[in-house]
């Protein structure tokens, strides 16, 4: 394959996978154009630069001279607009870059809403370092917050805030918090850990319904949809989050909410491939969503295009889905078969409310198959909860097999036990737990 | 809560001047009973003790009163030094006497508030516990009535822990600290004069020398920055049993067992010292001492040899360096307790890291080459062998690594360079450890599947400048000589992806990790 100029805008983990990904394989020049930040960095770990656990500079995965080494070209612009005839970039300093293949990971920014007020100084979202350099000025001399969004985004934003001593009022929509991921019994936990332990003010079922400012044109209170006025000088909207398109508007190329791929990942206009939080797949992959916003499948997309541009045409498979979160002190952990666990599922289920852990183990109420476990507080190994989804387990092999899966640190208490009394005590089976085998946990590692 | 912790702070900043104040709390006397007894014990060339010889020079100064310990120094040390000028000037350096007992003849020719009954015990309390409880009374309202989890919310923030003024301003009083007490103990004798009825706790007649209070201090340090360390990881477990474990090999093993054994007239030993951090191991006049004292004595002298032959390739093989350096050792037991607040000031870049890899290494050479020559020396008795004076390489090792690297470089820098300095770039005993754990160990820091999401916590909290989310991010286990096993990596992980592991060795190592979660390198088929 002759050299190509191969033009990667965006520089997320989506954007900087494909990059390496390719650079491991080919000789093709490799220009990554991203107009956020200098060097690659963990988007996630926003968090924890605000509460002063690490440095910015500590949240960048590679040292800076790993790029050059690497021959993988870094430019700081921002892509105004793109010419897919000409396959040429218009850049925001007026001069332009030709490319051969083009890779869009240009990700997603806050949904800002659509409220009465949320132009307010001191009304913002938090993606990217503008927002949080944003959010650190803005919380200077704030004593009193409100965050709007029960998702992941949200939390984070609420436990940003109280690491500094910040009242903050946490609007969430649903009946239970993170109900989309988390059943009853397992919200309760989180709801009580973040009230009762972190003394967070949080409201379900309610929303924000308008915000207000003062004369200088910042915020001073909100009005919720429950009729109430809580005054604060600081309001976090984590509604969510939007492909970055608005700079393709031009181009031809097609978008709905996002860039619309296939699972190729290719984009309407040829040479143009689209990957990360801003794609969209015209239909859905079985058991996924159209847009896949979270790290991992960022990761993963970038892992299979590069396969594509290198000579390897690969669709993209993702097989088992796992994520995981941390809710304050809470860990949570997800494997499962399909992204939303059916509500048809049946599961097996413990916790403690005083430890803050419960595991859940679904399986199908038919055919007994095992369909995924979610985690709160306990750690569980990737490896064998994916091998037990692929090979189709049953609820009852995965029982007698569950030390096998517990990846909690030594010396830890176990839990594994009282799951299986809980199976057995409904079902009247006398199922054992077995003990921990490392010819079963490593079976197929490594190879 | 806020006052208790501004009372602890004053009772803190109090006690710790108190202490520093204590050593101008005294004007000194020699004394002839001073002088008769500690230099009537020191035998010169001649046959007559140091004593006789100088007794003329020494009675001048009876009775003279010094406010100025320095000028009491500069007077005592001349009159050994115009002693000693016309022997050494004319090549007689066997007749040459050496002022070793400087240090408890100063010690004891002190005189002032501290002779003082009430004095002295008020100076002792504010010192020791005063200290203790200040610190205490800051650390527990840090976490009590929190909820468990590892909170670490303003590290960053606050010049104490991200390399800033008070860090610096700790880091220099540490420095200074591990400068007199290694160079200069006469001007510390006062300190010891504290530590006194301590000392006395286990032997009647014995007092302390700068020695027992270093370990003293050693240990009060650890025990309440343990104490810290059980509060900051409630909820787990790991962490508390290994800092239980760490302070329970200081106190007892590192501290009172050796003054109990000394007390009984055994040899004082510290039975988990390994060679060849214990560089002196196998100096001929120490295993000489040992064999002197009959069975008991030998039989440390070869459980020490086990340790190092058997004891480290077995147990590094099982569980990893851990088993030592962060559950056993007293240097990786002070970094794990007083340190812990520095560790994520470690260098993690590539650069450091082969630094680290060429003077760890470098080390080791030169102690098993020391302690060869020494070793070849005291059998032929013959001081120098191939040319080098076993001695001089001796002492020099002593000075350059056994006294600055590991004391005053090791804990002086925690609050700039981290908490491992010397375990990381200068422990020799480390760097065996690290050839045994990284070629033949069953030891690994497990990777879970594709859960990294690159944040960076375990890098950034890793004492040892492990750049763990370099492995974890490629789903790639963590076998690396110079790991520890704290497993702080694995405790601030927020998704948790890390594990230390005991497991086989297949598949320990994997150089090209498949991250897992997708099947997407597939032939497409049109
Ligand atoms: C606060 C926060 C916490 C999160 N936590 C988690 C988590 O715990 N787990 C998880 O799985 N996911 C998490 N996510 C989601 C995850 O971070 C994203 O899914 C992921 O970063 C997307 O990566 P990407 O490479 O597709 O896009 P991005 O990381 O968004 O990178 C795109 C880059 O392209 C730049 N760009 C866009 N348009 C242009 C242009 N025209 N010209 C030049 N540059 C452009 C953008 O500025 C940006 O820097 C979190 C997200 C946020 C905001
Ligand atoms: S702390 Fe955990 S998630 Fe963060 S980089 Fe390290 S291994 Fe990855």
């Amino acid at each position: 394959m002759s050299q190509r100029h191969i033009v990667v805008i965006g520089n997320g983990i989506s954007g900087t996978t494909l990059a390496r990904h390719v650079r491991k394989r080919s000789d093709d020049t490799i220009t990554i154009i991203s107009s956020e930040s200098d060097y690659f960095y963990s988007r996630p770990a926003l968090m924890y630069v605000y509460m002063g656990h690490m440095l910015q500079e500590n949240t960048k995965p590679y040292e800076d001279r790993f790029w050059s080494e690497n021959r993988i070209n870094l430019r700081r612009a921002h892509v105004n607009r793109v010419d897919t005839v000409q396959k040429v970039l218009h850049l925001d300093d007026h001069s332009t870059m030709s490319y051969d293949v083009l890779v869009i990971a240009s990700g997603s920014h806050s949904n800002p809403g659509s409220w009465h007020g949320s132009h307010f100084e001191g009304v913002q979202g938090l993606v990217s370092l503008q927002d949080l350099s944003a959010m650190e000025s803005n919380t200077q001399n704030c004593s009193r917050a409100v965050v709007v969004g029960g998702g992941l985004i949200g939390v984070e934003m609420v436990e940003m805030l109280r690491s500094r001593g910040i009242h903050v009022t946490y609007l969430v929509r649903e009946f239970k918090f993170w109900s989309s991921a988390l059943r009853s019994e397992e919200s309760d936990i989180v709801e009580r850990h973040i009230i009762a332990d972190h003394g967070v003010d949080l409201h379900t079922q309610t929303e924000l319904k308008e915000i207000l400012g003062d004369e200088n044109g910042r915020v001073r209170a909100v009005l919720t949809t429950k009729g109430d006025e809580i005054p604060c000088s600081f309001v976090g909207i984590a509604i969510g989050v939007k492909p970055n398109i608005a700079f393709l508007q031009e181009s031809g190329i097609e978008t709905g909410t996002g860039i619309l791929v296939n699972e190729c990942f290719e984009t309407s206009a040829k040479d143009v491939y689209a990957i990360g939080d801003c794609a969209e797949f015209r239909t859905a992959l079985s058991g996924r969503t159209k847009i896949e916003q979270i790290w991992y499948t960022g990761r993963m997309q970038a892992e299979t295009l590069a396969a594509t541009l290198t000579g390897t045409t690969s669709v993209y498979r993702p097989v088992n889905f796992f994520n995981s979160a941390k809710l304050f002190d809470i860990e949570f952990q997800v494997y499962s078969r399909n992204v939303k666990i059916p509500d048809t599922c049946r599961s097996v289920f413990w916790m403690n409310h005083h430890r803050r852990c419960a595991i859940r183990l679904f399986y199908d109420p038919q055919t007994l198959r095992f369909e995924g476990v979610t985690l709160l507080g306990v750690r569980y190994r990737h490896e064998v909860c994916d091998r037990w989804l692929r090979e189709e387990k049953d609820i009852e092999y995965v029982l007698c097999h569950l030390s096998d899966a517990n990846f909690d640190p030594e010396f830890f208490r176990h839990y594994e036990n009282y799951l299986v009394e809980e199976y057995n005590a409904k079902s009247g089976k006398q199922l054992q737990l077995k003990k921990r085998s490392w010819k079963r946990i490593f079976q197929g590692i490594g190879k | 809560m806020k006052k208790i912790r501004n009372i602890g702070r004053t009772l803190f900043a109090v006690g710790l001047l108190t202490f520093v104040l204590s050593l101008s709390m005294s004007h000194f006397v020699l004394t002839e009973k001073v002088a008769y007894s500690q230099l009537n014990t020191v035998y010169t060339g001649e046959g007559k003790t140091a004593y006789e010889i100088l007794e003329p020079q020494l009675t001048q100064l009876y009775g003279k009163k010094y406010d100025s310990r320095f000028a009491f120094i500069a007077d005592y040390r001349k009159i050994f030094s115009d002693y000693n000028a016309p022997l050494k000037a004319a090549g007689k350096w066997e007749q040459v006497i050496h002022d070793d007992k400087l240090v408890m003849v100063v010690k004891h020719s002190g005189a002032g508030l501290l002779t003082d009954q009430l004095w002295f015990r008020l100076v002792f309390l504010l010192s020791f516990i005063g200290t203790c409880i200040g610190a205490l009374m800051i650390i527990f309202p840090e976490y009590a009535g929190k909820p468990f989890g590892i909170h670490n919310n303003g590290i960053y923030h606050s010049p104490a822990s991200n390399g800033g003024w008070i860090g610096i301003v700790v880091g220099t009083f540490l420095i200074l600290f591990y400068i007199v007490l290694y160079f200069f103990p006469q001007y510390i004798t006062n300190w010891m004069l504290l530590a006194d009825p301590v000392r006395k706790l286990f032997s009647e007649n014995g007092e302390a020398d700068q020695w027992f209070l270093y370990g003293f201090i050693y240990c009060l340090a650890m025990v309440v920055m343990g104490i810290r360390m059980l509060l900051k990881y409630r909820g787990n477990r790991y962490q508390q049993v290994r800092t239980f474990s760490v302070m329970f090999f200081q106190v007892c093993f590192a501290f009172m067992i050796p003054e109990l054994l000394s007390a009984l007239n055994q040899p004082s030993v510290d039975l988990k010292h390994i060679w060849p951090l214990h560089y002196n191991y196998f100096e001929g006049e120490r295993i000489e001492s040992m064999y002197a004292f009959g069975g008991i004595g030998i039989a440390m002298f070869w459980w020490g040899v086990a340790l190092f032959v058997i004891g480290v390739p077995l147990f590094t093989y099982l569980y990893g360096k851990r088993w030592y350096c962060s559950w056993v050792c007293g240097c990786g037991g002070l970094a794990e307790t007083l340190g812990d607040p520095y560790r994520q000031l470690s260098d993690k870049s590539v650069k450091a890291w082969k630094i680290e890899r060429w003077m760890i290494h470098s080390v080791l050479v030169f102690v098993v080459i020391m302690t060869v020559l020494v070793l070849i020396a005291w059998q032929t008795k013959q001081d120098t062998v191939l040319g080098i004076s076993s001695g001089m390489l001796k002492m020099i090792y002593g000075f350059l690594i056994g006294s600055v690297f590991s004391g005053v470089v090791g804990t002086g820098f925690y609050p700039m360079m981290g908490n491992r300095v010397w375990c990381r770039f200068g422990c020799p005993l480390a760097a065996y450890l690290g050839l045994i754990q990284r070629f033949k160990s069953r030891f690994r820091i497990t990777t879970n599947g594709g859960q990294c999401i690159s944040c960076g916590n375990c890098s950034t909290y890793c004492e040892m400048g492990i750049d763990v989310r370099w492995y974890a991010q490629r789903g790639q286990n963590i076998v690396r000589s110079s790991c520890v096993g704290c497993g702080v990596c694995s405790s601030v992980c927020p998704r948790g992806v890390l594990k230390l592991e005991n497991a086989p060795e297949a598949g320990r190592i994997n150089e090209d990790p498949i991250i897992i979660g997708h099947d997407g390198i597939r032939l497409k088929m049109d």
